[in-house]
């Protein structure tokens, strides 16, 4: 288990955007009606999207907008890790850190983000960033993989990574996916499958007539 | 390798549109309404016929699966939820299916939910694929807005899929605890009886498949059941995504047959293990939950659910981690480890203390700081775990430590050998340490 807890110091109070509490409602309207309850992991997110964490306050206004008890959002709020407890910094930095990353590199790139940032979930004084150590990110075939503001920056190395944070520093827009140029999650160098055009020019859209159907007697 | 033709996902790595579209192009959507007007029992029938087995890891027949719901709706809806909380590490293969040819996944989501008579189904991806879940989104408004699902579609089956996501916790991958986590609470899995089926979300019949099972539906009953049991060995049929990473030269997903010799799957596709095969040393081949096989294994087994369970080992999910001769595999074990001390729920004692527990020997066991009387301890605790836990993940903690054990075993004894003499401890054990 990973055991989390509120951070000591919290705001007074917390209010929804319009923005925020219209997609709110979108997720709620997903649900049955008297099921509002499923809504509040989708609600909580939107609310880290919106302050950059979940506070205390943030977690009673859920409670009360879904009818449930503080204590079973606060357990959804600190059961699900992608919840931030306390502030982070304006880049976020996730480095999965799981086996198949670990094999190819992750534990350097871990190193860099001590060297430029500090430990875990340290803020740096200017507040731009902060990083973690994650589980599997899922994309295991591009790893090293590193999450940056949701989207993955893939098949880094130092270099790489050091760039990334170097651009994100000055104010660049990073542009997520494979640090290598490789196809999303293709082999490097040339396709040796899904090579055929007859797949891709309307061959396969033609009418077709299903094998095996039933006797027209059903009919 | 596979022929193009017999691939189901024409755009796993992107190079086409995800649209409504492109995806038509390919073949998406087409023949859906005779598969419909053809009646639930001829589809259940095809996917029996076609051997098709869940792709989510256990590798339960998907036919008989669905099969299970009640015949009849009575007072309880019921519901199909397809489970796109990919987190298995190795694995990425329904990240791929999502983000490049979602309309495959909902075109499956369509179907099988008609045949299991669910007029409402979920699907609940892991909350960091955000662009994947854009993807499906978008994916979805477009199938909305051409009749395609919704209410009074073209195919005369009222149907609506809602995407939802989770929050970072790799438990909500087994099926009970997903449906909590859909309810909106703590990922903690069920106890079983009653099984979903009975009583599965908000207390309804409900069937939960993987992504992968699911999108491959449509093509199978597209190209007919015979098609796809003719791909593979008996008992293990069709196509799959294999997703290969670690010390490969060109780490890849790709999809290709069935029970293929593992040894062709790296040298075809992955251009081989990284300094040739003979710097092989052993692969994990179906996620981190499986027990690894050693190189000399790895030569002649072939990728399926039957020949790797042989094995003392399993298909899992088809992740394959490949590790050369560099690896520290005590290490890598141990990191593992940890990731089950991180992902264990804490419901179950032998699972929430077992694997800190497993976890704190294996990083000792690392650095060769240990007795080698602790390596049947720790097979002990492992055994003890294993099997005594309400869900799979105790299994799934247990499984990596004894496949360690069980071929690597004379390395945690060098590693610990060589700790302690040169500490000066006492006499060592192994011979390789010895002759030193």
């Amino acid at each position: 288990m990973s055991v989390r807890r509120l951070a000591q110091t919290q705001p007074p109070s917390f209010a929804f955007t319009a923005e925020t509490l219209e997609t709110a409602k979108w997720w709620m309207s997903k649900y049955p009606p008297h099921r509002k309850a499923s809504a509040v992991i989708p609600i909580l997110w939107l609310i880290q999207k919106q302050e950059g964490w979940v506070s205390e306050p943030a977690i009673r206004t859920v409670a009360t907008m879904l009818e449930m008890p503080v204590i079973r959002v606060l357990e959804v709020a600190t059961f699900y890790t992608m919840f931030h407890l306390q502030p982070v910094g304006k880049h976020h930095l996730q480095v999965c850190g799981t086996t198949p990353c670990m094999l190819r590199g992750a534990e350097d790139l871990k190193a860099v983000c001590k060297k430029r940032i500090g430990e875990k979930f340290d803020v740096t004084a200017d507040g731009l960033f902060s990083w973690e150590e994650v589980e599997c990110l899922g994309a295991c075939v591009n790893a090293p993989v590193v999450a940056i503001h949701d989207y993955y920056h893939e098949d880094l190395d130092v270099g790489a990574l050091e760039r990334t944070i170097d651009a994100l520093a000055s104010g660049q827009h990073v542009r997520p996916g494979s640090a290598i140029g490789r196809q999303t999650s293709a082999p490097e160098g040339e396709a040796k499958t899904l090579t055929d055009p007859t797949l891709y020019d309307g061959t396969l859209a033609q009418p077709i007539k299903l094998p095996n159907l039933p006797e027209p007697a059903a009919s | 390798m596979l022929a193009d033709k017999d691939r189901i996902f024409l755009n796993l790595y992107g190079r086409h549109g995800a649209d409504l579209e492109s995806a038509k192009k390919r073949g998406a959507w087409n023949g859906t309404r005779d598969m419909i007007g053809a009646g639930r029992d001829w589809i259940i029938q095809q996917l029996k016929d076609s051997g098709l087995r869940g792709r989510g890891g256990a590798g339960f027949p998907t036919g008989l699966k669905w099969s299970f719901m009640p015949k009849e709706v009575k007072d309880r809806p019921h519901y199909l939820v397809v489970n796109a909380d990919e987190s298995e590490p190795g694995t990425c293969k329904d990240r791929d299916i999502m983000r490049h040819d979602p309309h495959l996944l909902v075109e499956g989501c369509l179907i099988a939910s008609y045949a299991m008579q669910a007029h409402a189904c979920y699907v609940y991806i892991r909350g960091e694929y955000v662009r994947e879940r854009e993807a499906l989104e978008a994916a979805v408004k477009e199938a909305y807005a051409a009749k395609l699902i919704g209410k009074d579609n073209v195919h005369g089956w009222d149907f609506d899929l809602y995407v939802h996501h989770g929050a970072g916790a790799y438990i909500c991958g087994e099926e009970t605890a997903l449906l909590e986590s859909l309810e909106g609470k703590k990922g903690q899995p069920r106890l079983k009886p009653p099984f979903p089926a009975n009583a599965g979300l908000y207390g309804c019949p409900t069937t939960v498949n993987n992504v992968e099972s699911i999108a491959v539906a449509p093509t199978i009953l597209r190209r007919g059941a015979k098609w796809f049991a003719g791909i593979g060995r008996a008992n293990n049929t069709g196509t799959k995504v294999f997703c290969i990473s670690g010390h490969v030269n060109k780490p890849c997903n790709v999809e290709e047959a069935m029970s293929i010799p593992l040894r062709e799957l790296l040298e075809t596709h992955c251009g081989g293990v990284r300094g040739g095969w003979s710097n092989l040393k052993a692969v994990i081949p179906g996620g981190s939950s499986v027990p690894m096989i050693t190189a000399e294994q790895a030569e002649t087994v072939l990728m399926d659910f039957d020949a790797l369970r042989d094995l003392k080992s399993g298909l899992g999910t088809a992740a394959v981690i490949v590790m050369d001769q560099s690896t520290d595999l005590v290490r890598a074990i141990a990191r593992i480890a940890y990731f089950y001390k991180h992902e264990s729920c804490g419901q179950c004692t032998p699972c929430r203390e077992g694997t800190g527990w497993m976890w704190r020997v294996l990083e000792r066991m690392a650095r060769g700081e240990a007795e080698h009387s602790e390596i049947d301890l720790l097979l002990d605790v492992a055994g003890q775990v294993e099997g005594h836990t309400i869900c799979a993940l105790g299994d799934a903690a247990a499984w990596p430590v004894q496949g360690l054990i069980r071929h690597f075993r004379h390395e945690i004894e060098q590693r610990i050998d060589r700790y302690r003499s040169a500490k000066g401890l006492y006499a060592v054990r192994t011979p390789a340490v010895a002759a030193e």
